[in-house]
């Protein structure tokens, strides 16, 4: 009976599909398969492709192909003088996806932002650990606990964040993809089932798209909300292709599989540029790779040895050879694409003479140092055991002899934070949120040290500058804090900036208005396919 | 035979407690941390890495945390991952299907191809046929798997536009799983259309997976045809004036195939292996990418539980195999 009933309702669904044939799909080869459909606890990139992107919205967005923060489902808010209360307004008429499996009563209000905040914070919430061994990492990575006292419903349609002290970066948190708002009323509801666990697989958003169907490690599919705030989008169908091989993906776009996929291996991006039928867009990616050196260590200890180092090491040659020219030397932590990078700060030299008279100023002679080296390929470093090569070349024409270490992934960055690490160490970032106290104080802060701080480095005037750059809201003054920052990382050269990378996205030639989100998250909002 | 059974049965429960130990044993001697994977470039705080801990269950000792395990494995909770949330059992059961699916085909194709290409070259010992056919095996037998069918993928889905890249249907083609067997689904569904489509995605994956079990099917089936063809009742057969054919088919195939039975069950172990690199490289939402991906995540959970799944599967399929060729030769169960 029950498998009759499935084979109707599934002829059902087939008829559904045919009778759509005019319907315009899109079809995206993602990298991995989602873990669920939850954006608050999610941690990868690709979770929130699938999830917060397609079929959530947060109260405020970044800007299409930038890192500005734009009205969501707020349409406004307004920051109190003294920086610790933001009030949002949001926007009415704002619906929720009506599924098979929920329909909702009423539009967006206060109640579903509090919820989606505070089941990621309140032990007692019943979401807080509605599935088995859940954490909330980016609410936790963010400091979110640290700064949200609390969150108050001012009426309906009004919601008050309350901070325990000034947090400048707040409003780029909150466009963040954990920070997306979620419905109470389905929470609810699946809670008075007993069944909370379905919150994770059988979504329910405000987004541009609603979720039809999951087939586990092998597509996803949705369909254009009609009811989006938005608009309707233009395309009908969306279908993620999951797709691990990033060289069977680039075989799959080349046959028609796929309309768009993301992370071509670096090999195949000239094939792919080369096809008529392809377009290959790039943009400058939100990273940085960078070698720490341990500060608290003998001799990195004396900046002179620090910057005789540095100054040995040719980054253009590292740029062409590892990066395949798909980077660019990075003078600063922060991208150039970020507000507040300062173009001031004077490049790099190369110059092996002066980094040797140097060297012998500081009366270091037969230097013998550890070079670490990342055992995987990162977007901020695509190998970094060849850098290290470089590097290690580049030192011996000054008389320093570097050993290469290296150890599984986890591994490598655990014994990097010790702060007894021997050694220059390699690593990277990607931007979470554009803000740059994202790069500054999550990887040079004093409290960063033993967490994502490799130098181990707690300068109090750049600690200073950081910190207050966190605390004023005015773009301009934090612009000046920041710069003070980036002309004292230059002088005590913590670490040496190696490269930013370049992010690819190969489409076929009919997908129109794709845009590239610096932050790597990838949107189909907007997006439209030829006849 | 129900006491060779019984015997073969009992041989079962020391093994599986071995593979529960080496399966728990294996994972954890992994260098890395399922904690510090998913923090990332993050990183994570001290206390917080304690609380994660607490949390997982990591902070026990290790004997203990394995009769934890086995305590929660015998009442058939096989645990839940750590990535996704969902019961390791669930996910497994929803994946096996397209694994057994590909692994039927991909021994259909080995053992089609394979039996008869055995015979022939045997019977033709030292022709240009056997020369060819056995050098082709061994190269089958020693062919890197990802690059054999990443050629397949360059060759005949976009050089010549043959067959699809890589996934399982056609996407258009969307049906909910009844019995998780995309070409019997496609049929119970009455969807003709995509029925020929499942079969079309499954040409390369089964042809890549099927490779190896072909050439060590070939190979076997020949040299247990030389065997049988120098025997003395085969030496009479002919000399009553019986066609050749009827020889070759009726009095020493039979007798041949008995080892190539075994040799086929055997394949299935190695089937499995060879899923992990197959499924990889053809998208194929299976059991081996799903471990594959596990791997990579450090999620202890399902790595562990997926081994022991794995291993009890193929200890049956190898019990069945065993009491089949008591079945076939009664010399097998006195021993």
């Amino acid at each position: 009976m029950t498998l009759m009933k499935s084979l109707l309702a599934a002829s059902a669904l087939i008829a559904l599909t045919a009778g759509a044939a005019q319907a315009k799909t899109l079809v995206y080869c993602s990298e991995a398969s989602p873990s669920h459909f939850d954006p608050g606890p999610q941690t990868g990139g690709n979770d929130f492709d699938s999830s917060s992107q397609t079929m959530y919205n947060r109260l405020v967005q970044f800007t299409p192909g930038s890192t500005a923060v734009e009205p969501a489902l707020a349409e406004s808010w307004d920051i109190s003088e003294d920086g610790k209360e933001y009030t949002f307004h949001l926007r009415p008429g704002v619906k929720f996806h009506t599924q098979p499996y929920f329909t909702p009563t009423r539009d967006l209000n206060a109640d579903d932002v509090i919820f989606s905040f505070e089941r990621q914070y309140k032990e007692d919430n019943p979401y807080f650990a509605y599935l088995p061994n859940l954490s909330w990492d980016y609410y936790q990575g963010m400091d979110m606990p640290r700064y949200v006292t609390s969150i108050e419903k001012v009426d309906d349609r009004t919601v008050k964040f309350i901070l325990s002290e000034p947090n400048a970066p707040m409003l780029a948190n909150l466009a963040m993809d954990f920070a997306s708002i979620v419905s109470k009323e389905y929470a609810d509801q699946l809670q008075a089932a007993g069944t909370p666990e379905l919150f994770s697989t059988q979504p329910v958003g405000t987004g541009p798209f609603q979720f039809v169907d999951y087939q586990l490690d092998s597509a996803i599919r949705y369909a254009a909300f009609p009811d989006y705030w938005g608009g309707k989008q233009p395309i009908d169908d969306l279908i993620f292709a999951i797709t691990t091989d990033a060289t069977v993906r680039a075989q799959r776009l080349l046959a028609g599989e796929c309309d768009i996929m993301p992370y071509p291996a670096p090999a195949d991006i000239a094939t792919l540029q080369a096809n008529e039928n392809l377009t290959v867009i790039e943009q400058e990616g939100l990273n940085i790779g960078y070698m720490s050196y341990n500060v608290t260590e003998a001799p990195f200890d004396n900046v002179d040895v620090r910057k005789a180092l540095s100054m040995a090491v040719d980054k253009q040659a590292i740029i062409d050879a590892v990066y395949e020219g798909q980077g660019q030397v990075a003078k600063n932590l922060i991208p150039p694409t970020m507000w507040s990078y300062d173009d001031a700060i004077p490049a790099d030299t190369y110059d092996p003479e002066a980094a040797k008279a140097l060297l012998e100023e500081a009366g270091v002679s037969g230097l013998t140092v550890d070079l670490w080296a990342p055992p995987v390929s990162r977007p901020y470093m695509p190998n970094g055991q060849r850098v290290a090569e470089m590097i290690q070349a580049d030192w011996a024409a000054i008389g320093v002899t570097a050993n290469i270490v290296t150890y599984e992934w986890t591994e490598y960055r655990e014994r990097g934070k010790e702060p007894d690490r021997s050694g220059p160490f390699l690593i990277g970032w990607t931007g979470d949120n554009g803000d740059p106290d994202n790069f500054f104080a999550t990887l040079f802060s004093c409290s960063a040290i033993g967490v994502s701080n490799y130098s181990s480095w707690c300068n109090d005037d750049f600690e200073a500058a950081i910190q207050s750059a966190k605390t004023v809201s005015d773009e301009a003054e934090r612009t000046a804090l920041y710069t003070t920052a980036q002309e004292i990382f230059k002088a005590e050269e913590p670490a040496l900036n190696i490269a930013h990378s370049k992010v690819f996205m190969p489409m076929n030639k009919r997908v129109q208005n794709f845009v590239l989100s610096p932050l790597g998250t990838h949107s189909f909002v907007g997006v439209d396919v030829a006849e | 035979m129900l006491s060779y059974i019984l015997r073969k049965l009992a041989l079962i429960v020391p093994t599986f407690i071995g593979i529960s130990i080496c399966a728990f044993a294996f994972v954890r001697l992994l260098p890395g941390d399922p904690i510090l994977a998913m923090a990332g470039e993050h990183g994570v705080t001290p206390e917080r890495y304690e609380i994660l801990r607490e949390q997982f269950g990591f902070n026990v000792p290790i004997w203990q945390q394995y009769f934890n395990y086995l305590g929660q494995v015998l009442t058939g909770d096989f645990g839940t991952s750590i990535a996704t949330k969902r019961p390791v059992l669930t996910e497994f059961l929803t994946l096996f299907p397209a694994t057994v699916e590909l692994s039927f085909f991909a021994l259909v194709f080995a053992i089609v191809l394979g039996i008869p290409a055995g015979i022939f070259a045997a019977v033709k010992r030292g022709s240009w046929f056997d020369q060819i056919t056995m050098g082709v095996a061994l190269t089958g037998y020693s062919m890197p798997i990802f690059w054999w069918g990443l050629l397949l993928i360059i060759f005949f889905s976009n050089g010549l536009g043959w067959t699809p890249v890589s996934g399982r249907i056609a996407l258009n083609f969307f049906f909910r799983p009844i019995t998780g067997f995309m070409t019997i689904d496609s049929l119970l569904y009455g969807n003709w259309a995509a029925f020929v489509s499942s079969l079309r995605y499954l040409i390369l994956p089964s042809i890549v997976l099927g490779t190896i079990p072909l050439a060590v099917i070939a190979r076997q089936t020949r040299s247990a045809m030389l065997e049988v063809l120098g025997e003395d009742y085969v030496r009479t057969a002919r000399a009553k004036g019986l066609s050749a054919l009827r020889v070759v088919n009726v009095h020493a195939l039979r007798n041949a195939l008995i080892p190539v039975v075994t040799t086929i069950g055997l394949q299935v172990g190695l089937l499995v292996a060879g899923a992990i690199l197959t499924e990889t490289i053809f998208s194929w939402p299976g059991i081996g990418k799903w471990m594959i991906d596990s791997i990579f995540r450090r999620d202890y959970a399902v790595v562990q539980s997926g081994l022991l799944l794995i291993a009890l599967i193929v200890m049956v399929v190898n019990l069945i195999v065993d009491v089949l060729y008591a079945v076939i030769n009664p010399r097998i169960r006195v021993q």
